[in-house]
């Protein structure tokens, strides 16, 4: 693998290639000494053009277990702040080194242009780009569903016929996105539920169930899984919906809805929560919540994301 | 075949040449006249030229060229935009009004008609905006355009749109006092706020802002009730949706006076493309789907389309070598018009040559009120003529364009066709696909000037 830019280029046996690597890294995790050589001096970048420290040190942990060096390039108060391109940025990268980057920008397609660019020849990994994609996020989350499934046996395996819902922003979601691919890659059924204002426009042409009313779907589906998403404060302003009580009314994961669920359904968040809004406080804390799982998982992911790109495996695999 | 001594009033023989209807013809050109089309001799003191093979067109004017001159001369000015003008087969284009300052004072549109007389490539014709400082609050003076040596006679806030229901009213009535027409960039500015991209499957695939089609349709749909209710002349420029096709079909079967154009890249490319996230493919109007390119087609074939317009855009590399969002809108498209005109239209079967010449230089000087470029090689008219050699096939290379920026999107695409030569005024601009030196082509544009004034 050469870089890491979306979940739709993933074929079943490379996404269960990367999730059966991350089950190796995860063990390593149990481990007192929780750190590998592999990446001995090797540069990592996380390249930063959108605050997110979650995703960031989930980054930075994965690539110093694996013995990298890591630097942190925040777009904030450098040079890119004053206006510097993202081909000089690449650039000054590239003059120092870098093996890898991990990009997280505002624009969709920013890691794309960085990977087909000359300006630098690191691996790239997209670590979320606009509305466009967030690879590593669908891969802990398909990672973190395939573990509670086959619990200590889930190496190889893949997710046929699990069922997925999905539930709330879809329109401006990259984790919507990489997740419906990567679930479709892996056999699961998916249903997206929002409001038909944050439905994307064209998606009745994608593989998914589309749906309007959770309820609804919730009871035809019995979900193996229900994932909520963020809603952001800014998409009130817009009037995609009327306001928070409409929302967390129509579309909110409540108590009362957490308890019509199957008793072994599995309740995802990618997080930062809205505790309140599209999530109540019991449905976040309860057992059959994967939110602070995925987490972890997220370091795990990493590192063999790392470990493909930028590894002596490398050319091998690619 | 020589090419010293071309004097303006120099004699030049096309020989052998085929006019847009077919007939072969031998073509004299002399004090920037045609003054014979048939079976000619030539003398000693005649160029001749073997134009066998090669399609004779009335020279090529195009209704939306940027040419950037005042302020964005980084990236384009009138003198680099005419000589890629008369490298793609045009000798008359019509100047678009977001310069700095604004082409919308009499004194900034004379500047440019004037630098475009001295450089001699091309007949530059400027057109004014419809508003002060294209802000859509204040029409800009109008009158003293039209009436100025510029004697404008398109205005247009192109790259933005007329929204104002009331102001278009306005501009439509008070544009019609002088003979003029509002050249609509139809795009509804709410439904279209940070667009990137075509909305569809696509957009929402990519998570590129959608520009939603309905966007430029109910814009048009309003302009052409609006036009017919003052009784004015619109124009749409770049119409890029099968819709907007439908909408100006109705129109004109009810007789609304509504003239609209597409551009080459709407006829050929789709949104496909910007899988790539490669900034070269972001213009606006976006790239649509295959159907809205077969639409446009179909509409260009049957007339509702009446003309082709490049909207050649030149940006600086740094503009275009960004993530999506960052980079500017536009495409060059001047060198490159002929040839996608000729693949998308003429290799299909839906326009023959002289459709080209209808839809590439007639009816853009007719509704520009552009004289002197509307010709059928009469005997007396300008000499503004265009030789295409149609058997050429090639993979174009950024080696044919001729302005200062090179944002085309057909690098490394095949393309039919080939503009060989170029006669502005009677004096040949492009020489069997070489440009002419600056300077003997600014001293033609003078002698020319003046030989005018002594006839006059």
């Amino acid at each position: 693998m050469r870089h890491l830019l979306s979940t739709k280029d993933l074929s079943r046996a490379e996404a269960i290639q990367i999730l059966d690597i991350a089950e190796d890294m995860a063990d390593v995790q149990t481990r007192e000494v929780k750190k590998l050589p592999t990446l001995r001096g090797k540069t990592v970048v996380n390249l930063f053009f959108e605050d997110s420290t979650r995703t960031r040190i989930s980054f930075e942990a994965a690539a110093k277990r694996l013995s990298a060096d890591v630097i942190n390039f925040a777009a904030k108060g450098s040079s890119v702040s004053k206006g510097e391109s993202l081909k000089d940025t690449a650039q000054t990268l590239a003059a120092m080194g870098a093996d890898g980057v991990v990009i997280r920008h505002h624009a969709s397609g920013a890691p794309q242009v960085l990977a087909q660019s000359d300006w630098i020849d690191a691996g790239v990994v997209n670590a979320g780009d606009g509305t466009h994609e967030h690879p590593t996020q669908a891969l802990l989350d398909a990672f973190t569903m395939r573990r509670r499934l086959h619990p200590g046996a889930s190496r190889g395996k893949d997710l046929d016929g699990v069922s997925v819902v999905i539930v709330g922003d879809i329109l401006h979601s990259r984790v919507a996105r990489s997740n419906l691919w990567l679930l479709r890659a892996l056999g699961a059924q998916v249903t997206f539920v929002a409001p038909a204002t944050l439905v994307p426009v064209g998606a009745s042409t994608w593989p998914v169930e589309l749906s309007f009313d959770l309820d609804a779907t919730l009871a035809a589906t019995r979900p193996d899984v229900l994932m909520m998403l963020r809603i952001q404060s800014e998409r009130m302003n817009a009037a995609y919906f009327p306001n928070a009580r409409e929302y967390a009314r129509q579309w909110g994961l409540s108590d009362e809805r957490l308890a019509r669920l199957r008793p072994d359904s599995i309740v995802m968040h990618p997080g930062p929560m809205n505790r309140g809004l599209e999530i109540s406080a019991g449905a976040a804390d309860s057992t059959q919540s994967t939110v602070l799982e995925q987490v972890a998982n997220g370091v795990s992911i990493r590192m063999a994301v790392l470990y493909l790109l930028l590894s002596g495996e490398r050319e091998a695999l690619s | 075949m020589t090419r010293e001594s071309t004097a303006p009033n120099g004699r030049y023989l096309l020989k052998g040449a085929t006019l847009p209807n077919g007939d072969g013809a031998d073509i004299l050109i002399e004090g920037g006249r045609i003054v014979s089309t048939g079976t000619g001799a030539a003398d000693a003191a005649t160029t001749v030229i073997d134009a066998a093979g090669l399609v004779a067109l009335p020279g090529l004017v195009d209704l939306h060229t940027h040419l950037r001159e005042p302020g964005f001369e980084q990236s384009e000015t009138v003198l680099t935009g005419t000589r890629a003008a008369a490298a793609g087969g045009f000798t008359a284009v019509f100047a678009m009004a977001n310069t700095l300052p604004v082409s919308d004072t009499a004194g900034v549109v004379e500047q440019v008609q004037a630098l475009g007389q001295a450089a001699g490539y091309a007949t530059v014709r400027p057109i004014g905006a419809v508003t002060v400082g294209l802000a859509g609050e204040l029409l800009s003076e109008i009158g003293a355009m039209a009436q100025s040596r510029a004697a404008v006679r398109v205005f247009s806030d192109d790259g933005k749109c007329v929204h104002d229901s009331l102001l278009m009213r306005r501009a439509l009535e008070y544009v019609k006092t002088f003979d003029g027409v509002v050249a609509q960039h139809s795009q509804d500015p709410r439904l279209t706020e940070n667009a990137q991209m075509n909305e569809g499957a696509l957009s929402s695939e990519l998570g590129l802002k959608g520009w939603p089609a309905v966007a430029e349709e109910s814009i048009i749909a309003r302009d052409v009730l609006l036009a017919e209710h003052v009784g004015a002349r619109l124009h749409i420029c770049h119409l890029s949706t099968a819709g907007s096709v439908d909408v100006v079909r109705w129109a004109k079967a009810r007789g609304i006076q509504v003239t609209a154009e597409a551009t080459p890249h709407h006829l050929l490319l789709t949104e496909e493309l910007i899988r790539s996230y490669d900034a070269r493919y972001k213009v606006n109007p976006p790239l649509r789907r295959d159907e809205d390119v077969q639409a446009l087609r179909a509409g260009v074939a049957d007339g509702t389309i009446d003309i082709i317009a490049t909207d050649h855009a030149p940006h600086p590399r740094e503009s275009k070598e960004c993530e999506w969002d960052a980079a500017a809108f536009g495409m060059v498209g001047l060198e490159s018009a002929l040839p996608v005109v000729q693949t998308a239209l003429v290799d299909t079967g839906l326009l023959d040559w002289a459709d080209v010449a209808r839809v590439l230089s007639n009816q853009p000087a007719r509704i520009g009120r552009l004289t002197g470029h509307s010709h059928s090689f009469e005997n007396g008219a300008a000499a503004n003529i265009t030789l295409v050699d149609p058997a050429a096939r090639s993979v174009f290379e950024l080696d044919r364009l001729h302005g200062k920026s090179t944002n085309t999107p057909y690098e490394g695409v095949t393309l039919s066709g080939s503009v060989r030569w170029t006669f502005h005024q009677g004096f040949p601009t492009l020489r069997d696909g070489v440009l002419a030196d600056t300077a003997e082509t600014a001293t033609a544009a003078r002698e020319f000037a003046r030989s005018q004034e002594v006839n006059a």
